[in-house]
C-alpha cells in the first residue's frame, strides 16, 4: 500500500527567502504526526505545498505514491484541510455551507452525511443558522464537518483549536481521535497547543527558519532533551536555532 | 491619529494598484462628460429620438457592466469571506471554475437587468425590446465582453490579491470615454479612434444607434464585434491560467490579506 503522504525535499524560496529548506517526512496511514514550529517557521507553507496551492520550488509531496503537481485536481479529492484563518462563506446557513462542499467534492449520499455529521459534530441546533452568527466554538466544528465530508484519506489540520474554550477544545481533541480511529486516516497537525500535540500526535516534527530540527515520539523528545514536557522542549529548540 | 494616517498611508505605498485608483476616477469622469458634451454642442440635430436612443445605450452598456462586475462580485465575495482557499483546494479544475462563475454571473446579470427594462417604458416610454432579434445578438456580445473584463480582473485578483479590488470597480469606467457608448466613434480624436476601433463595443454601440435611427441592421459591425469578443475571450482566459500559474508561484493562495 502506497503512503497516504509522503514529503521528499521539498523546499520553497519565495523573493529570495528559503521558507521552507528541503524537508522530508511521511505521514502513514492511520497516524497523526505533529508539525511544531514558532510563528515563520514554514508550516503552512508546507502545508500550502502539499495541498497543491503553492509550487514547490524543489522537491515533491506525495499523496498516495502521486506527485500532487502531476495530477493536482485528482487528488485534492483525498484531501481537506481545516485553519483558523480561513472561512465559510458567512452569509450561508450551516446546511447550505454543508451542502456546497459536498457536491464540490462530489459526495454521495450527501443527505446521509450531513446528518451524520451533524450527529457527530453537535451541529443539530445551529445547522439552519447562518454560519457568520455562530460563536467561535460552533463555527469550528462546522469548518471540521467540512473538512471531513470527502472522508480524506489525508487531513492536514491547522491549529484546529485555536482560540476554543477548554471544553469545546475537548470535544474536538476527542472527536479527532475517534475519527482517526475509526477510518485511519493520515493527519498532519499544525499547533502550539503542546499538550494536544503530546495527547495526539504519534510523532512530531519541530520545525524553525524552514528546516525539520528535530523529529521523533513526543516521549522520546521529552526525554532526548532533558525536559518535563513538549513546551519545555518547544521553547528550548527555538532558542537555541534563534541563537545559531 | 498619526498611527491611523500611517496605517493607511504604508497600505497605499506598498500597492501600485491604489494609487491607480486614486488617480483613475476623476480622470475617466472627465474625459466621458467632456466628449458627450463635445458631440451634443457639435451634433445638435443628430438625433430625433435622443431620449430613446441614449437611455437605450445606457441600458446596454448596464448589461456590459453588470456581467462584468457580477463575475467579479462572485470573486471577490470568496476573498472577503475568507472562503478563497477552501475553493482552490477542492476538487475543481480551473476551467470548471472559469464556467461556474460565467453561468452564475449571467444569472446575477439578469436580476439586475431586468427590472430596469421594465421600468424603462412606462417611466420613460422607451424600450429596448424594439431593437427586436438584433438585442439578442448584442445582448450576447456585450456579455461575452463583459465576462471577458471580468475574466481580466479575477487575473489580477489572483495575481496580486485584493489590492486589485479597486481595479475590478473601475474597469468597465475606462471603457466608456473609448466604447463610443453615448457618440459616434468620429467623435473621438484620431489616436483614440485607433484604439476603441480594437474594442467590440464601439461596433456594438454604433449597430444599436443604427437600428434605431435608421430600422436596418449591418451584420458587419455585428460580425467585427464578435471576431473583437472571441479573440479578447480568448485572452482572458489564458490571462487567468496565467495568473493561477504565478498565484501558486508567488503564495497568493495562501496569503489573500492586504
Amino acid at each position: 500500500m502506497k503512503t497516504p503522504l509522503e514529503v521528499i525535499n521539498l523546499s520553497k524560496v519565495y523573493n529570495n527567502i528559503n521558507a521552507v529548506k528541503d524537508i522530508s517526512f511521511k505521514v502513514n496511514r492511520n497516524e497523526i504526526i505533529g508539525i511544531l514550529g514558532p510563528n515563520g517557521c514554514g508550516k503552512t507553507t508546507t502545508i500550502g505545498m502539499i495541498l497543491g496551492l503553492l509550487k514547490p520550488t524543489n522537491g515533491k509531496a506525495l499523496i498516495n505514491g502521486i506527485d500532487i503537481e502531476t495530477n493536482r485536481v485528482n487528488l485534492l479529492d483525498n484531501l481537506n484541510f481545516i485553519s483558523p484563518y480561513i472561512e465559510l462563506p458567512k452569509k450561508l446557513t450551516v446546511k447550505q455551507n454543508l451542502e456546497v462542499y459536498g457536491r464540490l467534492y462530489d459526495v454521495k449520499n450527501l443527505k446521509t452525511k450531513i446528518e451524520y455529521l451533524s450527529d457527530k459534530l453537535r451541529l443539530q441546533d445551529i445547522i439552519n443558522k447562518i454560519t457568520g452568527e455562530l460563536s467561535s466554538g460552533q463555527k469550528n466544528r462546522v469548518s471540521l464537518a467540512k473538512s471531513i465530508i470527502n472522508d480524506p484519506t489525508v487531513l492536514l489540520l491547522d491549529e484546529p483549536t485555536a482560540s476554543l474554550d477548554p471544553e469545546t477544545g475537548d470535544f474536538i481533541r476527542s472527536f479527532l481521535e475517534n475519527y482517526q480511529k475509526e477510518r485511519e486516516t493520515s493527519i498532519l497537525l499544525a499547533s502550539h497547543n503542546m499538550n494536544e500535540v503530546e495527547r495526539l500526535c504519534s510523532s512530531v516534527l519541530m520545525m524553525n527558519k524552514g528546516s525539520i530540527i528535530d523529529q521523533g515520539k513526543p516521549a522520546d523528545l521529552i526525554k532526548k532533551h532533558g525536559r518535563k514536557n513538549m513546551e519545555e522542549v518547544f521553547l528550548k529548540l527555538s532558542r537555541e536555532k534563534n541563537e545559531s | 491619529m498619526y498611527g491611523l494616517f500611517l496605517r493607511h498611508f504604508y497600505l497605499i505605498k506598498s500597492s501600485l494598484p491604489r494609487i491607480m485608483d486614486l488617480i483613475y476616477w476623476p480622470t475617466i469622469q472627465i474625459i466621458l462628460w467632456g466628449f458627450i458634451s463635445k458631440f451634443f454642442s457639435l451634433y445638435s440635430n443628430y438625433y430625433n429620438d435622443t431620449l430613446g436612443v441614449i437611455l437605450t445605450c445606457a441600458i446596454l452598456y448596464d448589461i456590459l457592466f453588470r456581467s462584468s462586475i457580477s463575475f467579479n462580485m462572485l470573486f471577490l465575495e470568496e476573498i472577503w469571506s475568507r472562503n478563497f482557499t477552501n475553493l482552490f483546494i477542492a476538487p475543481l479544475k480551473i476551467k470548471e471554475i472559469i464556467v461556474s462563475l460565467i453561468f452564475t454571473a449571467l444569472i446575477r446579470t439578469l436580476i439586475g437587468l431586468v427590472p430596469a427594462i421594465i421600468l424603462t417604458s412606462p417611466l420613460f416610454g422607451v424600450s429596448i425590446l424594439k431593437l427586436g432579434f438584433p438585442l439578442l445578438l448584442l445582448f450576447l456580445s456585450l456579455y461575452i465582453f463583459g465576462i471577458t473584463l471580468g475574466l481580466f480582473v479575477s487575473a489580477g485578483l489572483l495575481r496580486f490579491g485584493p489590492s486589485f479590488e479597486n481595479i475590478a470597480w473601475s474597469s468597465l469606467f475606462l471603457l466608456a470615454p473609448l466604447g463610443c457608448i453615448y457618440y459616434p466613434l468620429e467623435i473621438l480624436p484620431n489616436f483614440f479612434q485607433i484604439i476603441a476601433k480594437g474594442l467590440p463595443l464601439v461596433y456594438i454601440f454604433d449597430e444599436t444607434r443604427n437600428i434605431l435611427l435608421n430600422s436596418s441592421l449591418d451584420y458587419e459591425n455585428l460580425k467585427q464585434a464578435y471576431i473583437l469578443n472571441l479573440i479578447y475571450l480568448a485572452l482572458g482566459i489564458g490571462l487567468f491560467y496565467f495568473a493561477f500559474i504565478r498565484a501558486r508561484i508567488k503564495g497568493t493562495l495562501i496569503n489573500m490579506g492586504e
